[in-house]
């Protein structure tokens, strides 16, 4: 789990990263997640040596990236599980995966450092909240995440508590929203 | 304002990338219209984040972090975000039509409605319909899930009045009767995983030619 201090950690680098290719800051980002990218992907149907060329891609895009990661949006965790999901897609399924528009801003050059706290401490309530549950409960939700529920089984995953957590990550991007436009 | 949402199933569904590609459409257009369901999306892929970082650790090849310098060195420029769009059409949906609605290749089946097949992968499929004003879509019933999101007009139906924006949500127990208000004409977007089955006899026996 990311405690508050590693989480922290994660987000310096990734903004390091983002306003100055800071090469040391990637390599320990590179080493916090490249075992876990390559573990989820491996979960998901990928062989070993597929899901390392992945890993190597996803972690190359999170580079080119950089700059569209916002602290206020998400955690780095969530952003690079949306690039692994969709470079997933491309290797698993070779299917197009339609996306939404953005949102009609980008990144803010000093995010609100507010909206960005509340943001990022949400995100690690909901990860102690997701370690916290039963461990059928917890595997129901990673085998959903790992592609491996049909759409009926998906539905009992929605009845799980969560609840608090995931409306105020809800709440928080609304009001980040209406803050903007 | 939108009143019709997409259900916790599908984005979680959409969240992890377990969709077929015609649902992510409707699933992406959608969002790209309704600030509601985006939000709850960041949530599902927020939980996709928490999965990701209790993953069990696999190791990586000794080589890999200077694998990985190498692509960012020879690789393409940055990806950019998807821009808002300003037409009728949302971003992602215009992706599949090469403009806006003036740009559709409308197909007449009949009744006044137009309908044109949007090219996704085959698990699901998914189509544009163009109802005229006061019009009723034919009477049906469908196999399997079926998203409908509106993108111009309204119609309503038995499950209440779908407006721009608005996804109706039906599965096989549903047989509705959707009728698109006077004025505009009602365009939609439409996702099954199984063809429409029309329960009068002229549109079912156009069916096998134009592909409902």
């Amino acid at each position: 789990m990311v405690q508050g201090e590693e989480n922290r950690l994660l987000v310096q680098q990734m903004l390091a990263v983002a306003q100055s290719q800071d090469e040391a800051a990637f390599a320990a980002l590179f080493s916090h997640f490249a075992p876990r990218l390559k573990g989820f992907l491996m979960k998901s149907g990928a062989a070993p040596a597929q899901a390392e060329d992945c890993v190597q891609d996803v972690m190359a895009t999170v580079w080119r990236k950089a700059a569209m990661f916002d602290p206020a949006r998400a955690n780095v965790s969530t952003w690079i599980f949306t690039i692994a999901r969709n470079r997933r897609i491309d290797l698993l399924r070779r299917d197009r995966r339609p996306e939404p528009e953005d949102l009609p801003w980008g990144p803010e050059p000093e995010p609100d450092q507010i909206d960005a706290l509340a943001l990022q401490q949400d995100s690690e309530h909901l990860g102690a909240a997701l370690k916290a549950l039963p461990d059928d409960q917890r595997e129901l939700i990673e085998k959903a995440y790992f592609g491996d529920l049909s759409h009926g089984e998906i539905a009992r995953v929605t009845g799980l508590p969560l609840g608090t957590i995931k409306s105020r990550i809800r709440l928080a991007i609304r009001k980040l929203r209406q803050s903007m436009s | 304002m939108i009143r019709h949402h997409l259900t916790d199933a599908l984005l979680i569904a959409y969240a992890a990338g377990d969709l077929a590609e015609a649902y992510s459409l409707a699933v992406a257009t959608h969002i790209s219209l309704c600030d509601e369901c985006r939000a709850r999306l960041a949530a599902y892929e927020a939980l996709g984040g928490a999965v990701l970082e209790g993953c069990d650790r696999a190791p990586v090849s000794d080589g890999s972090l200077a694998a990985t310098m190498a692509r960012i060195r020879n690789g393409a420029p940055a990806e950019r975000a998807v821009p808002v769009s300003r037409g009728v059409f949302p971003t992602p949906l215009q992706a599949y039509i090469g403009g806006d609605a003036e740009a559709v290749r409308w197909r007449s089946i009949g009744g006044g409605v137009k309908q044109a097949i949007l090219g996704t992968s085959k698990a699901a499929s998914a189509r544009l319909l163009r109802i005229p004003g006061g019009t009723a879509v034919p009477d049906h019933s469908h196999g399997g899930l079926e998203l409908t999101l509106v993108l111009q007009g309204a119609f309503s139906d038995e499950g209440g009045r779908f407006a721009r924006g608005d996804i109706e949500i039906a599965d096989q127990s549903v047989e509705h009767t959707p009728t698109a208000e006077a004025g505009p004409d009602c365009i939609c977007l439409a996702v099954t995983d199984a063809p429409l089955r029309f329960n009068s006899l002229i549109p079912r026996l156009l069916q096998p030619f134009v592909k409902i």
